[in-house]
């Protein structure tokens, strides 16, 4: 009985350091002191519930903990920055997974006995949990490129999903009655993982902020049910902190882009692309010495990176440029859209990472009354965060989103691979205005090329 | 009984929901991937089910899936902690190089 006041004595200062822990989120100073208290507070949890009296044998959760620690640490150690959304994915999947196979083996062990409480909290574990995984490996393979980033849908794909749903949802209020129907249970983790398959396959690689966010917040919301389940508080609160943390993140990434919620889930972004009239004009295509000498004479560069940098590689090398260019007494700054590359926040770790203090990194809101004074901004690999047609075209698909406005810039730099429309097929009036120049070819070797040009300039 | 105890968790969990609100908007949209990483990390606290899952020896069955869910919540746990810090390290302030220049022109 007393390892009972221990344990929930444990799980006190556990959650107290979850939430210190977050809080030391709000400045990059205090972040690393945070994550500390955080992460010792998830020890502290563990080991108060090694002392739970149900627990006889210790052999196989050793042998859990071992696999696992190795497993995560070798993962998070070798992951690239690059490819940080896809890590996020597969982790996301692996909670979720966590969660629901508790939430069988629980449902298991009391069967038809359970309570009506304790069968609605598992049904809402096994239900997040399973959407969440398929939903997360969804992301994951568009993210590896295992399968194609571009929406995939067929006719009649939001009737079906909604009849899936409501399906689902009404083997889960039977459950609720009967819930020793063992059969219903698993055919309803079926198919609710068969509606997160179907609700990520149609999202196409440029809405993925929002389904990362959206896989967060479900992935938390399915751990806190598991803590209604199994009545255990610092499951319900670790999980509703995480399950509101993917929510705020999602309505911000939406706010971000001008789109509700139901427009990103159920738009099928993209697949519109073919009504849009072609744009008249030409595309002016320049040289990098041309660029260089550009930069060189510059006041204010401002540098927008996107999705096209990540794949490039190449912040290593715009930190060198753009040191280049400092020297030289230029000023440059970073405009950081949030929902440029393929998380929140991706590009400003990958900047970080090639050593760009975060002081010269700049929101949209801060960035934008300035582009006026702005010499030359240089695009690198974003496409529709720069589209004038967001806030001059109400025809736009992407209308109202607010964008980072580059085309009041006096020159205007497009790092791009080719002439295509890039990931969400919609045409960029900016490729074609007069002050514009396109620089055509992978953005890393087109940038170690202007940092050897404006050395020499 | 079970009426007290739904009563006591909706408590703990609208309550964490509106201190998780509070807490959340405050993170700049500098952090937000380390933010992402980092709640994923915490919400491997469903952990601590997976443990008397895999420990209680219920049944050969669940024994396997709680073995199964203790790896995978480790997983979550070590790689995202592991990963958040790799990712906090590299956020500074002012490059090396500028603040030893700033040194120098100080004690020039």
């Amino acid at each position: 009985m007393e390892s009972k006041y221990f344990i929930e004595v444990a799980y006190i200062i556990a959650s107290t350091l979850f939430i210190f822990g977050l809080k030391g989120l709000s400045h990059p100073k205090s972040a690393r002191n945070g994550m500390n208290l955080a992460a010792m507070g998830m020890l502290v949890a563990v080991v108060g519930t090694l002392l739970h009296h149900e627990i006889v044998s210790y052999v196989w959760i050793i042998v859990g903990l071992l696999v696992g620690s190795l497993i995560g640490s070798v993962m998070a150690l070798k992951v690239s920055m690059n490819a940080l959304p896809q890590r996020q994915a597969i982790s996301l999947a692996f909670g979720a997974l966590a969660a629901t196979l508790v939430g069988v083996a629980e449902y298991m062990r009391g069967g038809a006995e359970l309570g009506s409480f304790k069968m609605t909290a598992l049904g809402f574990e096994v239900l997040f949990g399973s959407i969440t995984i398929a939903g997360s490996l969804i992301a994951f393979a568009k993210l590896q490129e295992l399968i194609r980033g571009t929406p995939l849908t067929f006719k009649g794909q939001n009737i079906f999903n909604i009849a899936l749903f409501t399906f689902t949802i009404g083997i889960f209020i039977s459950l609720i009655f009967s819930p020793g129907n063992e059969i219903m249970f698993y055919v309803m983790i079926g198919l609710a993982f068969l509606f997160g398959l179907l609700l990520v396959l149609p999202i196409g690689a440029a809405d993925m902020p929002v389904v990362m966010s959206l896989m967060n917040s479900y992935a938390g919301l399915a751990s806190a049910a598991t803590g209604f389940a199994l009545k255990n508080n610092v499951l319900i609160i670790a999980g509703t902190l995480d399950g509101f943390s993917g929510f705020i993140l999602s309505i911000l990434m939406c706010k971000a882009m001008n789109r509700s919620m139901t427009n990103v889930l159920f738009g099928a972004f993209g697949g519109a692309a073919e009504e849009q009239q072609a744009i008249e004009g030409v595309q002016r295509e320049v040289t990098v010495d041309d660029v260089a000498v550009q930069l060189a004479y510059a006041r204010q560069v401002v540098i927008v990176p996107g999705y096209g940098l990540a794949t490039a590689q190449a912040q290593h090398t715009v930190r060198e440029l753009a040191e280049t260019l400092e020297h030289r007494g230029v000023i440059v700054k970073y405009a950081i859209h949030p929902v440029a590359g393929r998380m929140p926040g991706h590009m400003n770790v990958l900047l970080a990472e090639a050593n760009v203090p975060y002081s010269s990194l700049y929101e949209l809101e801060q960035i934008n009354p300035e582009m006026g004074a702005t010499d030359v901004s240089v695009v690198i690999g974003a496409n529709d965060v720069v589209n004038p047609d967001a806030r001059d075209n109400p025809k736009s698909p992407i209308a109202g989103m607010p964008i980072i406005e580059v085309d009041k810039s006096k020159q205007v730099i497009v790092l791009k691979r080719g002439k295509g429309r890039g990931f969400s097929g919609i045409e960029n009036p900016l490729f074609f205005k007069p002050n514009t120049g396109m620089l055509y070819g992978d953005a890393k070797a087109s940038l170690s090329k202007l940092v050897q040009a404006v050395q020499q300039a | 009984m079970s009426v007290d105890i739904l009563i006591s968790s909706l408590y703990v969990f609208v309550l964490a929901a509106f201190l998780g609100y509070q807490i959340i908007s405050r993170v700049p949209p500098l952090l937000h991937t380390p933010l992402m990483a980092a709640t994923n990390a915490i919400s491997g606290i469903s952990l601590v089910g997976s443990l008397v899952t895999a420990g209680a020896e219920h049944s050969t069955l669940s024994t396997i899936l709680g073995v199964i869910a203790v790896i995978a919540a480790t997983i979550n746990v070590v790689g995202g902690f592991t990963i958040t810090e790799r990712m906090l390290k590299m956020f500074q302030d002012k490059l090396p190089s500028d603040s030893k220049d700033k040194k120098e022109e100080k004690n020039s």
